[in-house]
């Protein structure tokens, strides 16, 4: 086998061992983190499929940001993993049951002849050095899937929306400082400067003291 | 080389690629030490005092002396601490700020990988820091600690936002992501051509916000060393030493990537007679030294921004800014006025 | 790049509706507690404003633009013209109970415009992709809106339960849709339609794939074994929330279970004839003997639109044009009655409390007469009794499904409909023959109580001339599906 081979076997590997101790790790940060090693190993496979932009955005979004957000809410519950664990072995013969009967009819329909009879698995075909995965997705997005794109700009303004709708909550009592107000502040807001006329009468004597004080 | 090549066979790429990368880890480890040096002379002599001077001459051997100390300290881990993830912080950290060199260009030729989406690459690489952060705060079992992580990796996801819209400003202009055709495209005669000048705004926002991303004053409420406790309270010794190696050495990174994007990269200050002969490498230590120097000198100058004036410059001036300018660079270039970009 | 720019006219409602809601959006920003009525009123605004687009640019043929992914046919029109009613009723019977509860805020006007922009997608799609997006939008605005009423725990649970299931329906379709790019090699319903009509397609893959979506399209109407999420749905919404949720996407669901099966999978009648059997047989079964025991009026309504669904795929699994017309009519014939028993359940709703029991209807004719008699002509419209119109929606999907020899399940349906009319008839009887146990007043807002009689009598308007109505049916699904 050559070495791409190799690699890919190597990142398979990996992949999958990720993925079963994400749901097997006990600790729920080790399962996170877990994660994000499998989708760093599956942004690794897709290179090889010469889709580096969306390698790369994989990392880029759900690993930089996505997971980012799962482990703060993750390390911020306290997650009792004992409770969370309790009916599982009750449950178990029946989830069993549902979960080998899915598996059996999907096997046998899978590995039948004739699922794979009209060549419905054909080689992608790989591009010259000249190819660029970027240019040719951001083609097709803006002319003709641009329909399909904008909706999906808006699926995630009503995710903002619901977000902020859901969880915003003012309490009126409160006191916070506001920066652009402070920033916005002029000098003639905090200083004010009064002319004062000068003391000119030189004390003579040192009775006469009493009598300049009073002209200020 | 051909002899090594013939020896090797099948292994020499993997072998060839290792050199590079000790040619290129090497020096810049080296240069990380070199900048606490650095850091700690400009900052002393801008507050009418001099830095290190004690060891070696002209205090020069101040950051091995450091790195000694730091090695023969015990590494404590906090009881209750969870091992396995308090150890993977520090090296989560420094991981993305070296994998991220392999694709930065120093002169046309020399890269590591010239890819075609060396921009994208770094973006994303860059973006995988916060992991160390959060990881360091939660693994300490501590509350300050995890507190002072949390209000970081918010501080660094948000900023993320803002420079990637600089970025794109300047996908924009360039009309492609591999670093060196950037850079290839700001080629003009005098150093007007370079993205600094009509790219203007995204530049001061991509400055500002790689000082925010890699937590340097005045927006390092996380580290705060004089009034908050960060993230890293409960590390010492070489652990420790791995965070502030990770932070020097993102901070070189940004310098290198604004010097490439913006000002110019390798090019020569003017495309004329006696600035040509210096090769492209050295102008752009150049430009990487000034703009390191722009950012010992924010360290020494500015005071500490509060972290709620943090959150609202990153969301509610940046990007609004970066957003405009987006827009205004989209219309420009479908003018006559696009000859600014090509 | 010449690439030409897409024609934008069919799509002028969805467009118009789109910069509306954000304009809605950041024009709330700024109006004070006491002026949130012009949102309120641009929203309504901006149903209107749709309505009068799509009947402009309502053509006799259909069109199709942005890369043939977007269509507007006579079904569409039709549909579309509608949903903004029912929405626009859902607004005015909703307004004062919201208000009295606290969600009279901007984001609640945003989401249901959010949402109407999701249903308007779904209708008029020609493309799996665009099929799916319409039905996440309209997935999300409704999972934020069940859940609108945040310090309401009954409500955040039916929220999360709604979020989750409607999620693994969502991954169940998309698999089903994978599975049938994968034999057809092209996500466009034409295509599709052309491959597996051609049997160019590899059979076992096509079953295989239409099995996830025969799934995930059952879960979105409510229709056995994919129904448990309704009940705990539409009884832990605030009403105004149930009311939407019970009226607007039934139409879009019909939409999308037209454009998937018959449009696009025509050709694979057989398959789904008989998963769709099994379904209305069960629907029927056991949303009608479960709402039974039923004390909660919600619940109950839940349970009674699990068999409506059922008694509407009975439309649709008889394969002809005028089993899908007698369906369309069917949707929309149940959307004016749930409108009208929701709106009753608000109507009856105060400040503090919720008219959500069996025993809060009782003796309401002593109360309001009036409002007891449209609350019998909905009751008898929904149990199926003439002269309203639900009778005739149940007779003209009968005669479907027996015109393509189902006569068994026919019987069934009969049957059912006779079990299920005693829990109508229960309402019937707590209204007119036991005195009321609440004796306060009934006093609706001036809109609100125009607005529910006109529906009641329109119930019984429909029923005595349903011929227009059946006509439009017709006519749309003839104009789209040629």
């Amino acid at each position: 086998m050559n070495a791409q081979m190799l690699i890919f076997y190597l990142f398979a590997t990996i992949l999958l061992f990720a993925a079963v101790r994400v749901v097997t790790a006990r600790n729920p940060v080790h399962s996170a983190l877990y994660l994000v090693l499998s989708f760093f190993t599956a942004a690794a496979l897709w290179i090889m499929l010469q889709a580096e932009f969306l390698a790369i955005v994989l990392v880029l979004v759900y690993v930089g940001a996505v997971m980012v957000l799962f482990l703060f809410v993750v390390m911020m519950l306290d997650i009792n993993y004992d409770t969370l664990r309790e009916g599982f072995w009750s449950n178990l013969p029946f989830a069993l049951t549902v979960a080998i009967l899915m598996a059996a009819e999907m096997v046998v329909v899978l590995a039948g002849r004739d699922f794979w009879a009209n060549g419905s698995g054909s080689v992608p075909t790989l591009h010259g050095p000249g190819y660029s995965n970027t240019k040719e997705l951001g083609r097709l997005i803006y002319t003709e899937y641009v329909y399909p794109f904008e909706i999906a700009s808006v699926i995630l303004l009503v995710a903002i929306v619901a977000a902020i709708a859901l969880t915003l909550r003012r309490r009126k009592d409160t006191k916070f400082q506001d920066p652009a107000a402070q920033i916005a502040v002029r000098r003639n807001d905090r200083l004010r400067i009064i002319p004062v006329a000068a003391d000119t009468k030189l004390m003579k004597k040192p009775e006469d003291a009493p009598q300049s004080e009073q002209t200020s | 080389m051909e002899f090594l090549q013939s020896l090797l066979g099948p292994l020499w790429p993997l072998v060839w690629t290792l050199v590079k990368i000790v040619v290129i880890v090497g020096p810049l480890l080296l240069a990380v030490a070199y900048v606490t040096y650095a850091e700690r002379k400009v900052i002393g002599y801008m507050q009418v005092r001099i830095g290190p001077n004690r060891v070696g001459p002209l205090g020069l051997l101040q950051p091995i002396a450091d790195g000694v100390k730091l090695m023969m300290k015990e590494i404590i881990i906090p009881s209750g601490a969870n091992k396995k993830l308090f150890l993977l912080g520090p090296v989560l950290a420094m991981a993305p700020a070296l994998a991220a060199w392999a694709v930065v260009p120093f002169s046309p030729e020399l890269v590591l990988a010239n890819i075609d989406a060396s921009l994208l690459y770094i973006m994303a690489i860059t973006s995988m820091g916060v992991y160390g952060i959060v990881l360091a705060g939660w693994a300490s079992n501590s509350k300050y600690p995890f507190l002072g992580a949390m209000r970081s990796a918010a501080q660094i996801v948000s900023y993320e936002i803002a420079m990637g819209f600089a970025l794109v400003g300047v996908l924009m202009a360039a009309q492609s992501l591999n670093l060196v055709e950037i850079v290839n495209a700001q080629k003009g005669t005098t150093f007007f051509s370079w993205y600094w000048l009509p790219l203007f705004p995204m530049f001061v926002v991509y400055l500002v916000s790689s000082v925010a991303e890699i937590n340097r004053a005045p927006f390092d409420v996380a580290e705060g060393e004089s009034e908050i406790v960060g993230f890293h309270a409960e590390y010492s010794g070489m652990a420790f030493a791995v965070f502030f190696l990770a932070e020097y050495a993102n901070m070189i990174l940004v310098a290198t990537l604004s010097s490439l994007l913006f000002l110019g990269g390798w090019l020569p200050l003017f495309d004329i007679a006696p600035f040509n002969w210096i090769p492209g490498f050295f102008w752009l230590m150049a430009k990487i030294c000034f703009v390191l120097f722009l950012f010992l000198w924010f360290r020494a100058t500015f005071p500490r921004y509060r972290y709620d004036q943090i959150m609202r410059l990153g969301w509610k001036v940046f990007i609004p800014v970066t957003l405009v300018w987006l827009l205004v660079v989209g219309g420009m270039m479908q003018t006559p006025l696009g000859y600014l970009f090509h | 790049m010449t690439f030409p720019m897409p024609n934008l006219t069919p799509a002028l409602p969805e467009i118009f509706v789109l910069v509306m809601v954000s304009l809605i959006l950041v024009i709330d920003l700024f109006l004070s507690a006491k002026n949130r009525f012009i949102t309120y009123a641009l929203t309504q605004i901006t149903l209107l404003g749709a309505a009068w687009i799509t009947v402009s640019t309502h053509g006799s043929a259909p069109q199709y633009t942005f890369s043939n992914m977007f269509v507007d046919d006579a079904m569409s029109d039709v549909l579309k013209l509608m949903s903004y009613i029912a929405v626009s009723v859902v607004l005015v019977y909703s307004r004062s109970y919201i208000s009295l509860r606290g969600m009279f805020r901007g984001e609640f006007f945003a989401l249901v415009l959010f949402a109407m922009l999701g249903m308007m997608v779904m209708i008029s799609a020609n493309h799996f992709l665009v099929l799916y997006m319409g039905l996440e939008l309209l997935s999300l605005s409704l999972y934020a809106m069940v859940a609108l009423q945040r310090d309401s725990a009954i409500s955040t649970e039916a929220a999360m339960k709604y979020f989750v299931l409607g999620a693994l329906a969502s991954g169940l379709l998309l698999y089903g849709m994978s599975m049938l790019y994968g034999a057809t090699g092209s996500l466009n319903i034409n295509q599709v339609a052309t491959v597996i009509q051609n049997t160019t397609g590899n059979h076992v893959v096509l079953t295989f794939g239409l099995v996830f979506i025969v799934a995930g399209l059952a879960f979105k109407l409510g229709v056995v074994p994919f129904h448990m999420w309704i009940p705990d749905v539409y009884q832990g919404a605030p009403t105004a929330v149930t009311l939407f949720i019970g009226s607007a996407p039934k139409i879009a669901a019909f939409a999308f279970v037209t454009r998937l099966l018959v449009d696009g999978l025509q050709g694979l009648v057989h398959d789904w004839q008989g998963m769709l059997v099994i379904m209305a047989f069960l629907s029927m079964a056991i949303g009608n003997i479960t709402a039974i025991a039923q004390t909660n009026i919600k619940r109950m309504l839940a349970y009674s639109t699990i068999s409506h669904m059922g008694f509407m795929l009975l439309g649709f699994l008889s394969g002809s044009l005028n089993g899908y017309s007698s369906s369309m009519f069917y949707v929309l014939v149940y959307v004016l009655m749930s409108l009208g028993g929701f709106g009753m359940v608000m109507l009856m709703s105060r400040k503090g409390f919720e008219a959500e029991n069996l025993d809060d209807f009782k003796g309401l004719n002593q109360r309001s007469p009036w409002y007891a008699f449209m609350m019998l002509l909905l009751m008898f419209s929904m149990a199926g009794i003439p002269p309203t119109v639900g009778f005739y929606a149940k007779l003209s999907v009968l005669q479907a499904a027996l015109q393509a020899g189902f006569i068994w399940l026919v019987v069934a349906a009969v049957l059912f409909s006779v079990i299920g009319a005693f829990y109508y008839l229960r309402i019937i009887k707590l209204m007119y023959f036991d005195s009321p146990v609440d004796e306060t007043p009934i006093r609706p807002e001036g809109d609100m109580a125009m607005l529910m009689s006109t529906n009641g009598l329109a119930v019984l308007a429909l029923g005595i001339l349903p011929q227009p109505l059946m006509a439009l049916c017709a006519y749309a699904i003839q104009r789209s599906l040629l």
